[in-house]
């Protein structure tokens, strides 16, 4: 167990920013309209494309010669980018059906 | 400069997040989350630095980028408003993937400077977590994305569960003994770990019935978001780690409201389809 409380201690920054955004992420959630369900999960799943951020880190540090490292780090930008921007414009497109449906 | 506007990011998450949450602003919050992920990933992309040293490869990443974008964009426009929650589910599973293939490729990096130190450790443990995260978050989404468009059947037999439970288990025990002991065998036993992830993944949607394929992409959903929190802890990155940890325990919260809206538990609706088999198959 040592290793795991000596990691904590010199990670203790991100380790509150773990623990509050846990409890953050359930408050914003809690008391939503069952119709905004697949809207907040789609758009939930827009914003996990952060990992992105990892791709373009690995893409970024990848030596030229290490083309395993290329190929893959490539794949995973291509990968998270399509998570991202498909993420956001089809919850966009949902909420705007949502919206038009209210109006009439 | 770069940590201000990863603090900028993360606060647009939650704002986003919190936005999305309420019919009359749902739109803006989706916007405003949009805008700070741009701002997060252009200035990644120009203010990195690790050790005074910048990155590089920028020709592959904006190639990357601009790929990546013309892909999610097209599919999300042209997709038919009934096939969106498959298609929300596919960009998942590639938010899990490219998850899986960042700890594959920080592996790779780090397998020929493995020291037997503490620091070492709990980064290849990190390392194994979002690989195994990331996989079955992957390898289930494509599943799922099967079920909705009808190309894939559930499949159910009987002790479906004992196999599913044990194939887990083997996965964290592997993952523990690389972890803690770092056998030479190194390389072979993270493709084993990586192998089973995505069987694990495929075994663990299969059985569950169609129909409750939105609350599986929504416990997926989840997952991805705690494999990108552990690319948080991996380059000490808050944004990573605020907009990963948000979506899994707000993606959490949001299955077992799912749940309750259909009048069910999680639990039954997991392992549901075990039970339910047996009654139920005669349809």
């Amino acid at each position: 167990m040592t290793p795991v409380f000596s990691f904590l201690e010199q990670h203790l920054e991100l380790t509150y920013i773990v623990i509050l955004s846990i409890f953050l992420g359930v408050e914003v959630i809690s008391r939503v309209p069952s119709v905004l369900h697949t809207p907040l999960m789609s758009g939930a799943n827009a914003i996990h494309g952060v990992v992105i951020i990892g791709a373009i880190i690995v893409m970024g540090q990848a030596s030229e010669e290490n083309y395993l490292a290329l190929i893959l780090g490539f794949l995973a930008v291509i990968l998270g980018t399509v998570n991202v921007v498909g993420g956001f414009v089809v919850t966009d497109r949902m909420l705007e059906m949502f919206k038009s449906k209210k109006s009439k | 400069m770069l940590s201000l506007i990863y603090l900028i990011g993360s606060v647009t998450f939650i704002i986003g997040l919190k936005m999305l949450g309420n019919p009359a602003t749902a739109r803006k919050g989706n916007a405003i989350a949009a805008g700070g992920m741009a701002l997060a990933i252009l200035g990644t992309i120009f203010l990195y630095r690790h050790h005074g040293q910048g990155l590089h490869n920028y020709g592959w990443i904006i190639a990357g980028l601009l790929i990546g974008s013309v892909i999610g964009f097209i599919s999300a426009r042209t997709v038919k408003m009934t096939a969106m929650p498959e298609m929300v589910s596919l960009f998942n599973g590639m938010g899990g993937a490219c998850a899986a293939l960042i700890s594959v490729v920080e592996f790779e990096h780090m397998s020929d400077t493995l020291a037997d130190t503490t620091g070492s450790r709990m980064q290849l443990g990190i390392i194994f977590a979002g690989m195994v995260i990331g996989a079955v978050s992957f390898a289930g989404s494509v599943i799922a994305w099967g079920k909705l468009n009808g190309r894939i059947r559930d499949v159910s037999f009987q002790g479906q569960h004992i196999l599913n439970m044990s194939v887990l288990a083997v996965i964290v025990l592997l993952a523990a003994y690389v972890t803690i002991l770092l056998p030479s065998s190194t390389v072979i036993l993270f493709a084993a770990v990586l192998a089973l992830s995505l069987v694990y993944g495929i075994i663990f949607v299969l059985p569950i019935g169609g129909a409750d394929m939105p609350v599986v992409i929504s416990l997926l959903n989840s997952f991805t978001g705690v494999a990108a929190a552990c690319g948080g802890f991996l380059y000490n990155n808050p944004v990573m780690l605020t907009g990963g940890i948000l979506v899994g325990s707000a993606g959490t919260i949001l299955t077992i409201l799912m749940c309750k809206a259909m009048n069910r538990s999680l639990k039954n609706v997991l392992i549901g389809a075990f039970g339910g088999a047996k009654p139920g198959s005669a349809s």
